[in-house]
C-alpha cells in the first residue's frame, strides 16, 4: 500500500508570517493537531503542532494583556521537517512514526506539499487490514511454519462461496515452529468452512467447540 | 394478570427458505405454534394473518434498486455476478424462488403486529417470523433479506410519531437496525450480544453510541464468549431497566433471537432456558410501566430449532397472555408428533437440567469483564440521571 492511497489531500496550511492566534483558531475549527507551514511556492518550510501553539500561549491564569499570540508562526515552527513521498510504502513510514515519535508527516512531491498522513490515518489503515470494519466472522488456524500452508488453507475456504475480507499471519508465541493464520470471512455461519478445515486435519483454534469437551 | 395479545402467523412463513441444509429454518415458527396449541395456550381467536408489505413500505428502509434485485433473484433472473453487490447468491443469503414475496410477508407480519397494537385493541403482538436484524439498506446479509424490524420502526415513526425502544437479545449484534437509526434521537436501540471479536457481524462495541442528534441513543453490551445465565441476566436486567427509565419510550419492540443458548451451533454463549423466561417477563413489566402495555415482539436467530427455539419462543407468548412462564413437563403430544422428524432428542421439560454442561473454568473472569462492559455502556445514562435528577422527560441530553 502506498502513501498516496491513505494520505489526506484537503490541506489546512499557513504562511510563515501568519500570527500564532490564527493557527490556534484553525486547530480548533478543524479539529486537527498539525499545520504545515508553506511558502508562496507551496514548499514546506516548517510544521506546528497543537502543543507548539499551546506552549506559546499565555497561561490560563495570566491576565489577558499578553501579545504573545501576535507573533509570527515561523518563530515557533519546527524545522527542518521530515517529509515523505506519495510513492513511499505505508509499511516504511510506519517505522518513522514509531522511531521518531512524530504524530504527523507531510507528503511532498516535486518540492510541493501534496498531502498529509497522521497517526490516526495509520491506525485506520491497520483497522482496514484486519478487516474488522466489514461484517464477518473470524477463524483462527494453527499451522506449522512451512512453505505452502496458506494456499492449502485458502483452497478449502475458496471451495465455499464465501468472501475472505482479510488474512493475517501471526507468530504462534509459545512455539516458534508454528504460525497462526487469521481469516475474516463474510458469513454468519463459518461452520461449513471450519468442518472442512478439520476434515483436512487443520488445527482450528477458533471457533472452539465447547460442546464436546463440556458435554455431561 | 391477563392481557390481550395477537399472534401473527401464516403457514406461508416457511416459504422463506434458502436451501435444504441452511441453518435459518422457519419451521421453528410452526414448531412453536404447534407447541402452544398442544399446551392449550394458543387459540384460533389469538391468531392474526400477516399482510404483505408493499414496495413503498419496504422502501422506508431499503433502496429501490435492491428491492428490484430481490424480485429478479426470486424469478431466477439475477446472475450470481449481479447479485454480489446486493449480498444475494452468497452462502448466507442464497437466492430462492419467490424470495421477494416470502420476505415481504415476514415484513408484513411485523407491520400487522404494529397495527394490532397501535390501531387495534391489543396490548401486545408477537411476530416470530420477523426480527431479521442484519438486513441493510441495499444489501442482504446474515440470513436476512428485508429488515422487518427497521421497517416496522420507520412505519411507527411516520404514521404514529411515537418514541421507539428497540431491544435486541439475539446473540449477534443487531447491526442493521442500529445503523438505520444511528442518528435518530426518537429511536433508541439496545443490543446485547456475544462480542464481535470473533462472531459475525463484528460490530456492537460499547463505543458505538449513535451519531449527531442520535448520540446517546444506541447502546451495546458485547458479552464474552461462554457467558452464562447469571452474568447474561445481570447485564440484561440492569441495561433494559436503566435505558427504559432514561429514554421513556412510547412503545417497545423486542427482537427475541434465541441463539444465546448453550446448544446453539452458531454462537458461543452458554445460557440455558432460564434467560428465556426472564427476557419476556421483564420486557412485559416495562411495557406496562412505561408504554401503557404497548409491546411488539419479533423472532430472530435461533439455530437449534428443536431443543431451544420452540420452548424459548413459546414462553414469550405465555408471558404476553398471562405474565407467567411454563414450568414442569412439556406437552407429550407435541414431542410424540415431532420426535420422529427431529435429529436430536426433544426436551421433556420447559427448564433445562441443571447443570446442563461442565463448569466453565474462566467463569469469574467472564463475569467481571461483562460487569465492566455493563458499567461502561451505562456510564452515559447514569451520568445523565445523576446530573439531571429532576428532569422528567426522557429526552436525553440537549
Amino acid at each position: 500500500m502506498l502513501v498516496s492511497d491513505i494520505m489526506k489531500k484537503n490541506l489546512i496550511t499557513l504562511g510563515p508570517d501568519s500570527p500564532i492566534y490564527v493557527a490556534l483558531e484553525l486547530l480548533h475549527k478543524h479539529h486537527i493537531r498539525h499545520i504545515p507551514i508553506v511558502d508562496e511556492s507551496n514548499q514546506v518550510i516548517g510544521i506546528v503542532s497543537d502543543r507548539d501553539v499551546r506552549d506559546a500561549s499565555p497561561s490560563i491564569f495570566a491576565s489577558n494583556q499578553s501579545k504573545d499570540l501576535d507573533n509570527a508562526i515561523k518563530t515557533i515552527m519546527s524545522t527542518p521537517v521530515v517529509a515523505i513521498h506519495p510513492l513511499d510504502f505505508v509499511e516504511e513510514i510506519a517505522s518513522i512514526f514509531y522511531e521518531e515519535e512524530f504524530a504527523c508527516l507531510p507528503v511532498v512531491q516535486d518540492n510541493k506539499l501534496v498531502g498529509i498522513v497522521t497517526e490516526k490515518d495509520m491506525l485506520q489503515t491497520l483497522i482496514q487490514l484486519t478487516g474488522t470494519h466489514v461484517q464477518g466472522s473470524q477463524i483462527e488456524i494453527k499451522v506449522p511454519d512451512q512453505i505452502g500452508m496458506l494456499p492449502q488453507v485458502t483452497k478449502v475456504v475458496g471451495q465455499r462461496r464465501i468472501n475472505i475480507t482479510s488474512v493475517l499471519v501471526y507468530p504462534y508465541t509459545s512455539d516458534p515452529k508454528y504460525r497462526v493464520i487469521v481469516f475474516r470471512v463474510q458469513t454468519m455461519n463459518p461452520l461449513p468452512i471450519v468442518n472442512d478445515l478439520k476434515d483436512k486435519g487443520f488445527d482450528v483454534l477458533w471457533p472452539q467447540e465447547l460442546e464436546k469437551s463440556n458435554e455431561l | 394478570m391477563s392481557c390481550k395479545a395477537a399472534f401473527v402467523y401464516s403457514k406461508q412463513y416457511t416459504n422463506y427458505k434458502f436451501t435444504a441444509d441452511h441453518p435459518f429454518n422457519q419451521l421453528r415458527v410452526e414448531l412453536t405454534k404447534d407447541l402452544l396449541e398442544t399446551e392449550n395456550q394458543l387459540k384460533e381467536k389469538h391468531i392474526i394473518e400477516p399482510r404483505i408489505a408493499t414496495d413503498e413500505e419496504i422502501g422506508l428502509v431499503h433502496d429501490k434498486d435492491y428491492i428490484k434485485a430481490v424480485k429478479l433473484a426470486g424469478e431466477g433472473n439475477l446472475s450470481l455476478d449481479d447479485g454480489v453487490e446486493f449480498g444475494l447468491g452468497t452462502e448466507d443469503t442464497p437466492m430462492f424462488v419467490n424470495m421477494h414475496q416470502a420476505s415481504a410477508l415476514l415484513v408484513g407480519g411485523s407491520l400487522s403486529a404494529v397495527e394490532a397494537v397501535l390501531d387495534g385493541n391489543y396490548a401486545h403482538a408477537l411476530n416470530l417470523g420477523g426480527g431479521l436484524h442484519h438486513g441493510f439498506r441495499n444489501k442482504a446479509s446474515g440470513f436476512c433479506v428485508y429488515n422487518d424490524g427497521a421497517i416496522a420502526i420507520k412505519y411507527i415513526r411516520e404514521k404514529y410519531d411515537l418514541k421507539v425502544l428497540y431491544v435486541d437479545t439475539d446473540a449477534h449484534h443487531g447491526d442493521g437496525v442500529q445503523w438505520a437509526f444511528y442518528d435518530d434521537p426518537n429511536v433508541c436501540t439496545l443490543s446485547i450480544h456475544e462480542t464481535g471479536r470473533y462472531l459475525f457481524p463484528g460490530t456492537g462495541s460499547v463505543t458505538e453510541r449513535g451519531l449527531k442528534n442520535g448520540y446517546g441513543y444506541s447502546f451495546n453490551f458485547p458479552l464474552d464468549a461462554f457467558t452464562e445465565d447469571e452474568s447474561f441476566l445481570e447485564v440484561y436486567e440492569s441495561s433494559i431497566k436503566e435505558v427504559t427509565a432514561y429514554f421513556k419510550p412510547d412503545v417497545i419492540i423486542t427482537q427475541n433471537g434465541a441463539d444465546a443458548h448453550y446448544y446453539d451451533p452458531l454462537t458461543h454463549l452458554c445460557s440455558t432456558m432460564t434467560i428465556y423466561e426472564r427476557i419476556p417477563l421483564l420486557a412485559h413489566q416495562l411495557a406496562h410501566q412505561y408504554c401503557n402495555g404497548r409491546w411488539i415482539a419479533l423472532g430472530g436467530g435461533g439455530y437449534d430449532i428443536w431443543r431451544v427455539v420452540p420452548r424459548a419462543w413459546a414462553q414469550i407468548w405465555n408471558v404476553m397472555l398471562t405474565n407467567e412462564v411454563f414450568t414442569n413437563g412439556l406437552s407429550a403430544q407435541w414431542r410424540d408428533k415431532w420426535q420422529p422428524k427431529a435429529p436430536v432428542s426433544l426436551p421433556a421439560y420447559w427448564r433445562d437440567p441443571s447443570p446442563l454442561y461442565k463448569p466453565i473454568p474462566r467463569k469469574s473472569e467472564i463475569t467481571e469483564k461483562n460487569k465492566l462492559t455493563l458499567d461502561k455502556a451505562l456510564q452515559f445514562t447514569r451520568n445523565f440521571a445523576k446530573f439531571n435528577p429532576t428532569r422528567k422527560q426522557g429526552n436525553g441530553p440537549s
